[in-house]
C-alpha cells in the first residue's frame, strides 16, 4: 500500500502542536521582570529609546484634520521646549486622515501608519479591507496597522485568517504590515501564541497586541507571549518580525517594564524603533514629564508640556 | 458700683452625626428621604429601594470579595478588629457595656482567623474508589441578607461569619446607632465598598423585599423575634431557593461553632482522571 | 543588553550593635564565649554574637519551663492576639528585617524582600488564628501542648525556619528555646525585640546562638519535650538516635535531591522558569531544591538550549541591589563544599557549563552551573550539594522518570511539567516525595503543608497538618 501524503502545510496541525503556556507561570515571569529597577542614567537611555518608540495614534470618529495636524506637528517635536528630545516613531491615524498627515510629517523621517481592513472589528467583506488597505497607502501611508479575523480565528478557520494576512500584505504593496491580534479578544495565551504564529507565517512584519477599542488591550504577560513568539521564529525561520504592544500604556513605568521584557526575553535586536513600538498616546507626555524631572531635578506638571 | 462676676465660658455646640445608610461604601440617605427618631436624633429609615440598590452594591463587590486570597480577607477583618479596639470608648457611650464591646472584638478576631482555615476544616481530598483525583472545596454562596440582632455583638455575629468566607452581605440593622458606628469602621478598614452594606429602619418593612430578591442567594433570619414573620420570610425565601438559616441563637458569647459560616457555604467537588 | 544601573537598598535602616547577648527569659544576657557573623558577600564582620555554653541552655531551658504553666493556661484567644501582634510588627518592620536576613545569609534583597519577609508574617497570621481553634484542628475535643520545644534551625531562611518553627509552637500552648544557625543569628536576635515589642510574658521564646555543640546540648537537654529540627540528614540522623528511649516527640525537616521532570508536552518557557527557580533561588541554598533535572529525552535540545539562554541573563552580585538574582555563597564551608562536588562532578564525566558571569573579589561565590550527560551513578546525581548547582538526567517514558525520580534515600519534593492533567495526577501518585509541584516549583505557603518522606525526615510543618507535631 502507498503512504497517505498529509497536506505539505497543515497550519491546523502546526499550531496546536505549538508548546503550551501556562497562565499562573507567564504572569509571575512578567511581574517578576517588572521589579526590575531601572535607575539614573539607564532611565534616561530608556525614556529617550521608549519615546522614538512611539506610534502616536488618534483613532477617534471625532478626529479632524486640525486635531491630526496637532498630533503630526507633536509627534515631530514632542518637546518644543526641549530640542535635544527625539522624535517619535509614526503616528497611527484612520486612512481618511492619512492625507492630512502626510502633508505634515514629508520628509521628516517620522512614519506615517494607517490602520485599515474595517479597523476595529474586521467584519467586512474581503475585498472592501483590501481597497481599504490600498488606499491608505496611496495616500501616503508607509506603515499598515491590520486586524486579523477573530471571528474566523477562534471558529478555527485559521487558513481563512492566514489567506486574508497574504492578501493584505499584497495590497500593501511596499508599506510595512503590522497585524493586530487583538489579544483581548483571544481568551487564552495560547491563542496568543497560536495567532503570533500564523501571522508570522503568513507574512507579518509586525505583530500588535490590540486596537485599543476593547476593554482588555496590552499586557506584560500578552507581549511577553509575543515575544517569546518572535525570538522562536527568527530561531526556526531566520526572519526577524517585530512587536507592538498598544492601548492601556500609560506611564513611564509601563513603558520600561515593556523594555525590560525585550531585554531580558529576545535582547538588543528588539531594542528598537524598527523592531518595537508602543502603540499609544498620554504616554508621551508621562515619558516627557520623567524625562524633564531626570534633568531638572524636581517633579514637572501637566501645564508645562502640550496637550498635542 | 458692684463687681459682677465673671462672664460664664461661652458654651461651645455640638457638631452632631448624622446617622445614615451604609451603600458600596458610601453613606447615603435613604433614597425616599425618610428618617425616624432614635434617642433625639434622625436615623435614615430605609425604604424597599434601598434594600434593591444595597442588593446591588453587594453583587458587585462579591466576585472580586470571593477572589481575594484568604489570607487577604483574613488581615481585612483583623484590621477591622483593631479599628473596633480603636474606637471602644465610642461603643460605650453608645451604651454597650465594656465587657461587650471587648467579646465583639474578641470575636472578630476569632473569626478573622477562619479565612485560612475553613477549607481545611470543612473540605478534603476523597478517597473515591477508582482512578481519579477528588477534591472538595468550600465556596462562598454570594449575597446573603441578614436580619440582625439588636445587640453589638450579636450584630458582629452575624456579620463576619458571613464575609470571612468570601460572601458580601445586606444588613437590616436594629441597634442603629451602633450599626452606623460599626459602618464608620468598617468604612475605614481597607474592606471593599459593597461587602458590607448596613440598613437603619424597620425591619419587618424591608426584610421581605430581601427574603423575595431573586439576587440573594440566601437568608440570616438570626435578629427576627415573631416566629410568624420568620415563618413567612421563611416561605417568601423559598421563591428561589435561598439557602435559610432560622432564628433561634440567642447567646452570641458562646462558640458558635462552624454553623453560622458553614451554613453560607456551598461545596464543590471536582474530579480528575489519573493516569498515564 | 541594557544595563539597569546600580540599584542599591540602603542598609541604613538596619541598627545593628557591635554585640549581642542571649535572650533568655525576657532579656538580653552574656554568656562568657562569643563568636563573629559575617557578611558572606563582602566577609565584613556584622556583629560578635554570644555563645551559649551548657549553663546557659540550662537557664534558658528552665525559663520556658518556669513560662509554660501559665502560658499554656491562658485561653487560646489570648495567645492568638500575642501572635497577631508579632505578625503586625513583622510586617510594620518588614523592610529593615529583609536588609537585615540578606545582610547576614547573602541572598538577594528582591528575595528576602519579596519572599522571605511576606512568608514569615503570614506564618503568623496564620498559627494566631489556630491558637482559639484548636478543638476544630482534628486532634480532639481540647488537645494539650507538649511542654518546652527546642528548636535548632539552618541557615539557609533564618527567619521564615524561625517562624515556621515558633509560631505553631506558640499557637498550641508550647514555650520555645530556638537555636538559630551559626553564620546566621542576627534575624532571630531582632525577633527577640520584636517579642518584647508586643509584650510577649518572658520565657515563652528564648534565643540562644552558638554552634552544633549549643544545638547538641539543647536538643539532648532531659528537661525539653519537644525537638524540631531542621538541617542535614547526617545531624538529623544524630538526633533521631539522641532521642531513642526519652519521651520526647521529634519531627525533622532534613535534606533532598528533588528530581524535576519535564515532559516533551510542557509549557517549555514556563518549564525553563521553573527550573531555573528550582536550582537557583535562594542560590540553591533549599533542601527541597530542584537539583535534579529530569528531561524527557525527545524535549532534551529544546529544553537545554531554552535554559541556557535563560541562564544568560542571570544576575549574580551585591545581595542589596535591587536587581541582583543570585546572592553570595552562605559561607566559605559551603563554597567549598559546592567547588569540591562540582569538581568531583568534571572528574565522574559529567559536562560543566555556566553562563558567562563576573564574581565579585571579596566575598563567597559560584557562577550558576548545569552539569549535563548525568546519570544517577554519579555522585553529583545522588548527594545535596545545596548549591546553584543543577545536574541533569534524561528518560523516555512516564514510568522510567518516576523511577529515577524515587531512586534515592530523599524524599522531600518532586516537580512535574506537562500540559496534560491525567499524566500530572497520575505521576504525581507514584512520586515518594513530601511536596509535589506541578507545573510550578518552590511554592509555599502557611496553610500548605511541607515536610519529606524517607531520609528527608518526617512531620509536617504548616496547614492544620502542622499543629500535630506541638499537640498532645
Amino acid at each position: 500500500m502507498t503512504a497517505t501524503l498529509l497536506p505539505a502545510t497543515d497550519l491546523r496541525s502546526f499550531l496546536r502542536g505549538l508548546p503550551g503556556v501556562d497562565k499562573v507561570g507567564v504572569e509571575a515571569r512578567a511581574a517578576a521582570l517588572g521589579t526590575r529597577s531601572v535607575k539614573t542614567t539607564a532611565k534616561a537611555a530608556a525614556i529617550d529609546l521608549a519615546i522614538r518608540m512611539v506610534d502616536l495614534t488618534t483613532l477617534e470618529g471625532a478626529d479632524t484634520a486640525g486635531k491630526v495636524r496637532a498630533l503630526s506637528a507633536k509627534a515631530m517635536r514632542p518637546d518644543p521646549a526641549d530640542p535635544t528630545c527625539p522624535s517619535v516613531a509614526a503616528i497611527c491615524v484612520y486612512p481618511a486622515m492619512v492625507p492630512v498627515a502626510a502633508e505634515v510629517l514629508s520628509g521628516s523621517g517620522v512614519h506615517l501608519a494607517s490602520v485599515a481592513t474595517a479597523f476595529p472589528s474586521g467584519q467586512a467583506p474581503l475585498d472592501v479591507k483590501l481597497a481599504d488597505t490600498r488606499d491608505a497607502v496611496a495616500a501616503g501611508a508607509d506603515e499598515i496597522d491590520m486586524v486579523i479575523s477573530r471571528g474566523s480565528f477562534l471558529s478555527g478557520r485559521y487558513d481563512e485568517v492566514f489567506d486574508e494576512i497574504v492578501a493584505v500584505q499584497q495590497a500593501a504593496g511596499p508599506a510595512h504590515l503590522k497585524v493586530i491580534l487583538e489579544t483581548g479578544e483571544l481568551g487564552t495565551y495560547d491563542n496568543v501564541r497560536r495567532a503570533s504564529w500564523l501571522a508570522m507565517l503568513a507574512g507579518a512584519d509586525f505583530i500588535k497586541t490590540s486596537t485599543g477599542k476593547v476593554p482588555v488591550a496590552a499586557t506584560l504577560p500578552v507581549t511577553l507571549v509575543m515575544l517569546e513568539a518572535v525570538r522562536d521564529f527568527r530561531a526556526r525561520t531566520g526572519r526577524q518580525v517585530g512587536v507592538k504592544p498598544a492601548g492601556g500604556i500609560r506611564t513611564t513605568k509601563d513603558a520600561i517594564k515593556y523594555l525590560v521584557l525585550i531585554n531580558e526575553t529576545v535582547g538588543d535586536d528588539w531594542l528598537h524603533p524598527d523592531w518595537f513600538r508602543f502603540g499609544a498616546s498620554s504616554l508621551l507626555n508621562d515619558l516627557l514629564m520623567q524625562r524633564t524631572k531626570l534633568t531638572t531635578g524636581h517633579y514637572a506638571g501637566p501645564d508645562y508640556f502640550t496637550l498635542d | 458700683m458692684p463687681k459682677s462676676s465673671p462672664a460664664p465660658a461661652p458654651v461651645r455646640l455640638s457638631v452632631r452625626k448624622t446617622y445614615k445608610l451604609f451603600i458600596g461604601g458610601a453613606f447615603p440617605r435613604s433614597e425616599s428621604g425618610r428618617t425616624y427618631l432614635v434617642d433625639g436624633d434622625n436615623v435614615a429609615l430605609a425604604s424597599r429601594k434601598d434594600a434593591r440598590n444595597a442588593v446591588l452594591a453587594a453583587r458587585k463587590a462579591q466576585p472580586k470579595w470571593a477572589g481575594a486570597t484568604a489570607y487577604n480577607r483574613g488581615q481585612v477583618l483583623y484590621r477591622i478588629a483593631e479599628m473596633i479596639e480603636a474606637r471602644r470608648k465610642e461603643f460605650s457611650a453608645l451604651g454597650v457595656a465594656a465587657p461587650e464591646v471587648a467579646a465583639a472584638i474578641d470575636r472578630w478576631v476569632w473569626y478573622a482567623g477562619w479565612s485560612d482555615k475553613i477549607a481545611q476544616v470543612y473540605g478534603g481530598a476523597n478517597p473515591v474508589a477508582g482512578p481519579y483525583f477528588n477534591l472538595s472545596a468550600p465556596e462562598p454562596t454570594g449575597v446573603v441578607g441578614v436580619i440582625a440582632p439588636a445587640s453589638f455583638l450579636g450584630l458582629v455575629s452575624v456579620i463576619a461569619p458571613a464575609i470571612v468566607t468570601g460572601n458580601t452581605v445586606v444588613v437590616l440593622a436594629a441597634g442603629p446607632q451602633v450599626a452606623v458606628t460599626l459602618a464608620e469602621v468598617l468604612a475605614t478598614s481597607d474592606l471593599p465598598g459593597g461587602v458590607v452594606n448596613i440598613l437603619t429602619g424597620r425591619a419587618a418593612e424591608t426584610a421581605p423585599w430581601l427574603a423575595s430578591h431573586d439576587d440573594v442567594n440566601a437568608l440570616d433570619l438570626t435578629g427576627i423575634d415573631d416566629p410568624e414573620l420568620a415563618a413567612d420570610l421563611e416561605r417568601s425565601a423559598a421563591g428561589s431557593l435561598k439557602r435559610v438559616i432560622r432564628p433561634g441563637r440567642t447567646d452570641f458569647r458562646a462558640d458558635p461553632g462552624l454553623h453560622p459560616m458553614t451554613a453560607l457555604l456551598e461545596t464543590k467537588t471536582v474530579w480528575h482522571p489519573k493516569g498515564f | 543588553m541594557f544595563a539597569y544601573a546600580p540599584a542599591p537598598e540602603s542598609r541604613s535602616i538596619v541598627d545593628l550593635a557591635p554585640s549581642y547577648g542571649l535572650f533568655i527569659d525576657g532579656r538580653f544576657t552574656d554568656a562568657h564565649d562569643s563568636f563573629k557573623t559575617v557578611n558572606p558577600a563582602s566577609e565584613e564582620v556584622l556583629a560578635e554574637v554570644a555563645a551559649a555554653g551548657p549553663e546557659d541552655v540550662d537557664r534558658a531551658v528552665a525559663a520556658a519551663r518556669r513560662a509554660f504553666e501559665p502560658w499554656s493556661a491562658l485561653p487560646g484567644a489570648e495567645r492568638a492576639k500575642y501572635l497577631f501582634r508579632i505578625a503586625r510588627i513583622i510586617q510594620e518592620r518588614a523592610r529593615e528585617l529583609a536588609v537585615l536576613e540578606s545582610l547576614d545569609n547573602g541572598k538577594p534583597i528582591k528575595e528576602s524582600r519579596d519572599v522571605d519577609l511576606p512568608l514569615v508574617a503570614a506564618h503568623f497570621f496564620y498559627y494566631a488564628g489556630w491558637a482559639d481553634k484548636l478543638a476544630y484542628a482534628g486532634f480532639g475535643a481540647d488537645p494539650r501542648p507538649l511542654g518546652v520545644a527546642a528548636q535548632v534551625i539552618p541557615w539557609n531562611f533564618p527567619l521564615l525556619m524561625l517562624a515556621w518553627k515558633i509560631a505553631p509552637a506558640l499557637a498550641a500552648g508550647n514555650t520555645v528555646v530556638l537555636k538559630p544557625a551559626e553564620t546566621t543569628p542576627l534575624s532571630a536576635l531582632f525577633f527577640a525585640d520584636i517579642c518584647r515589642q508586643a509584650d510577649l510574658p518572658p520565657g515563652v521564646v528564648n534565643i540562644i546562638t552558638g554552634a552544633g555543640d549549643t544545638g547538641r546540648l539543647l536538643v539532648e537537654h532531659p528537661d525539653v519535650n519537644k525537638v524540631a529540627f531542621t538541617g542535614s540528614t547526617e545531624v538529623g540522623r544524630a538526633i533521631a538516635r539522641s532521642v531513642a528511649g526519652t519521651g520526647k516527640r521529634v519531627t525533622l525537616e532534613l535534606g533532598g535531591k528533588a528530581a524535576n521532570i519535564v515532559f516533551d508536552d510542557a509549557a517549555i518557557d514556563q518549564a525553563v522558569e521553573g527550573i531555573v527557580n528550582g536550582i537557583f533561588f535562594n542560590q540553591g541554598h533549599v533542601c527541597c531544591a530542584g537539583s535534579r533535572l529530569l528531561v524527557q529525552e525527545s524535549a532534551y535540545d529544546q529544553v537545554l538550549d531554552s535554559l541556557k539562554r535563560r541562564m544568560a541573563t542571570l544576575r549574580v552580585g551585591d545581595p542589596l541591589d535591587k536587581n541582583t538574582d543570585i546572592g553570595a555563597i552562605n559561607s566559605a564551608a559551603q563554597l567549598a563544599r559546592i567547588r569540591e562536588l562540582s569538581e568531583i562532578g568534571a572528574a565522574e564525566g559529567a559536562e560543566r557549563w555556566s553562563p558567562p558571569c563576573e564574581l565579585p573579589a571579596q566575598g563567597f561565590w559560584f557562577a550558576p552551573t548545569i552539569f549535563t550527560g548525568v546519570t544517577q551513578a554519579h555522585r553529583i546525581a545522588r548527594e545535596e550539594i545545596f548549591g546553584p548547582v543543577l545536574s541533569v538526567l534524561t528518560f523516555r517514558t512516564p514510568d522510567e522518570a518516576v523511577e529515577k525520580a524515587n531512586n534515592t534515600p530523599y524524599g522531600l519534593s518532586a516537580g512535574i511539567w506537562s500540559e496534560k492533567g491525567s499524566l500530572i495526577l497520575a505521576v504525581a501518585d507514584k512520586l515518594r516525595a513530601g511536596v509535589v509541584w506541578a507545573n510550578t516549583f518552590n511554592k509555599f505557603d502557611p496553610t500548605s503543608p511541607f515536610g519529606g518522606y524517607k531520609e528527608s525526615g518526617y512531620g509536617r510543618e504548616g496547614g492544620r497538618h502542622g499543629l500535630e507535631a506541638y499537640l498532645a
